[in-house]
């Protein structure tokens, strides 16, 4: 058996050309992981640059008005560009300078980790190019600028149903055309071995300052915690460090698009089976002929056929639980925390709201539950006011 | 001596790819028996897939017609159960790993052996995943075809010694299409490859003209070629029978130049 695995999950299924790459990631991610100069580098990095440690935010009308679990938000919106993807791409665009690289390259759906990649990229001095369908590029126009402003080259991916999908593998393509000089800066716990360990890694500082934080407030751990899982980083981040503590339920909110029953949803976990695609083992949409399915969420960072193999592991362990949401409760959620709290989530966080709407009641108040709000919502203003039947285009 | 063997009996090897069902399942069959006809020496048939991560956009859109015509792994066995009644040269599926996962690897295995399939190509299934796979291919006599890159290097030796049927070697980085030139130093790669192994060596990915060819053959075993004839299938379509044939035709008679 290869290695990486999670339960029967992960591996490295990419192509020979790769091969090399991809060992290169791991033996230089295994050095620099127990390099106290680059850890600090990077721990400066997220300090003085990305805004770390984000807020933990006791979201008190929320908590009154649903009479139940007192609840906090992880504020991962704050952070610098918006989202928790900075936090895995100024660990491996640093990785990607030491290892001596002049490029980067990257995957986007919404535009978040392509932000986040370009941002660092500008920081650090490399070359970035982003692959993002062209569906995509023309809902987030705005963001294709932005990662154009940060002096990254945006290619809008025409192959198949021109969205994640396609970038990701628009992206492992490019990849083999150009090695050598070139780091892939996978945005999720997703892909072949080394990636979703990196990208869990780099991300678990959520679930690390989650703990530290709770512990200073409450003087104890959380009773759930909630995210919602595309690939499902930032989930795996604020998971991560109460995987061990069995008190701590961990859940994760899929795109359940249009409903779980239609065929225009992202549900991997509720209708998804195993599979071998984008590097890993794992769970995906797909027909019986493995063919993989289009897919649809509201949500461009939700909209992915598959999930991280460590998901796949903890959703069959039952470590962790797994809910699908619906767009509609998405939107409605959106739009209850921005009046409840005056936060504006992102639509892929929102997802994570909905479900804490429904759940938090049922808790008793003596409970805590912690929201990882993994990216500010801005970017979804326009798409949100379309979807109520407001013409704003960006 | 595997009919895969006796492929490279026959001077060097031309070998044809085409995508399984483009532009539909009656003209694939036709196809095959026609490029046997012309000359080749085995046949590449890719096994349609919706993610085809390893090709470049002439064999993407291949995939793509060929899924929107109805092709399914089901369809395909039935098609090359029934075209082994006229084709002899032996036939290899290039497929992804997913569709051979989703029908069962036994059951996809074992199709194979009653269809006439005679070895297996996984562009997502390098060296240190082959134990996936590897048993059950065993079990049904199907050879695992191992790829050998530009990048492999130090990775040649433990790739080549578990090769079966016989080794694909990569001419370029990237993906498959069609190249101007084709840059790697393929002579020193298939060099180091036959000190690990005796199996016959094939070189593809870039190759369009017979020059190409014979400059690949002459340092290997035989050519692959799939994209410039999935262009002349996506050109010519239900009527792509004789430009391909006549492709196949030249290629080979291209190949039969080569002394030695």
């Amino acid at each position: 058996m290869s290695k990486g695995r999670y339960g029967q999950y992960g591996g490295q299924y990419i192509p020979e050309t790769l091969m090399n790459a991809v060992q290169e990631v791991e033996e230089a991610y295994g050095h620099y992981k127990n390099d106290p100069e680059f850890m600090g580098e990077l721990d400066y990095l997220y300090r003085n640059y990305a805004g770390r440690p984000s807020m933990l935010y006791y979201a008190e009308k929320m908590t009154k008005d649903l009479g139940g679990a007192k609840i906090y938000l992880k504020r991962e919106d704050l952070n610098h560009t918006g989202s928790h993807k900075i936090n895995n791409v100024l660990g491996q665009v640093l990785l990607a300078k030491k290892m001596g690289k002049t490029r980067v390259i990257a995957e986007t759906g919404a535009g978040q980790h392509g932000v986040a990649t370009a941002t660092a990229a500008a920081l650090m001095g490399l070359e970035c190019e982003i692959f993002m369908g062209k569906e995509d590029t023309d809902r987030q126009a705005l963001n294709v600028y932005r990662m154009e402003l940060l002096g990254a080259k945006v290619h809008a991916v025409t192959s198949g149903t021109m969205t994640l999908k396609d970038a990701v593998n628009e992206a492992m393509r490019e990849w083999t055309r150009r090695v050598d000089d070139t780091l892939y800066v996978l945005g999720s716990v997703m892909g072949p071995h080394p990636f979703p360990m990196i990208v869990r890694d780099f991300q678990k500082i959520i679930s690390r300052e989650i703990r530290q934080q709770l512990m200073e407030r409450e003087g104890r751990l959380p009773d759930a915690v909630v995210a919602c899982v595309g690939g499902g980083s930032n989930a795996m981040g604020a998971f991560y460090e109460f995987i061990g503590e069995k008190s701590v339920r961990l859940i994760g909110c899929e795109a359940a698009g249009l409903g779980v029953d239609n065929p225009k949803n992202a549900a991997t976990i509720a209708n998804g089976s195993e599979g071998i695609f984008h590097g890993m083992k794992s769970l995906f949409c797909q027909d019986e002929y493995g063919q993989i399915a289009p897919v649809y969420s509201i949500s461009a960072g939700l909209d992915y056929p598959g999930i991280g193999p460590e998901h796949a592991m903890l959703h069959d362990t039952g470590r962790a639980e797994y809910v699908a949401i619906t767009d509609e409760e998405a939107v409605a959620a959106f739009e209850y925390l921005s009046r409840a709290e005056g936060i504006i989530p992102a639509i892929e966080s929102a997802h994570a709201v909905a479900y804490a709407r429904k759940l938090a009641p049922q808790m008793p108040s003596e409970q805590i539950m912690v929201i990882n709000i993994s990216g500010r919502g801005d970017k979804d203003v326009a798409a949100i006011a379309r979807y109520r039947g407001v013409q704003i285009y960006e | 001596m595997s009919r895969i063997a006796k492929a490279f009996q026959n001077g060097k090897a031309f070998i044809p790819f085409v995508t399984g069902g483009d532009p539909d399942l009656e003209t694939s069959e036709k196809l095959l028996a026609a490029m046997q006809e012309a000359g080749a020496d085995m046949i590449e048939i890719g096994v349609p897939f919706s993610d085809p991560i390893a090709e470049g956009a002439v064999i993407q859109e291949a995939n793509e017609r060929a899924l929107a015509a109805g092709c399914t792994t089901d369809k395909l066995f039935d098609m090359v159960a029934h075209a082994r009644e006229k084709v002899s040269i032996p036939l290899v599926f290039l497929t992804y790993a997913n569709p051979i996962y989703a029908y069962g690897k036994r059951r996809f295995m074992e199709r194979c052996k009653q269809a006439g399939i005679d070895g297996i190509i996984v562009p997502d299934l390098p060296y240190e995943e082959r134990d996936e796979m590897a048993a059950d291919c065993e079990a049904f006599g199907i050879d695992m075809i191992p790829i050998i890159t530009p990048t492999s290097k130090e990775r040649i030796t433990m790739i080549a010694k578990e090769a079966a049927g016989f080794i694909y070697c990569v001419s370029s980085l990237g993906v498959t299409g069609v190249r101007k030139e084709i840059q790697t130093d393929v002579r020193n790669m298939v060099a180091y490859v036959r000190k690990a192994s005796n199996a016959p060596v094939a070189v593809g990915f870039g190759i369009s003209t017979p020059e190409q060819a014979v400059s690949m053959a002459s340092v290997s075993d035989g050519a692959i070629v799939g994209s410039a004839i999935v262009k002349l299938i996506a050109q010519h379509g239900r009527q792509s029978i004789e430009p391909v044939a006549a492709y196949v035709g030249m290629m080979k008679e291209g190949l039969k130049e080569i002394k030695n």
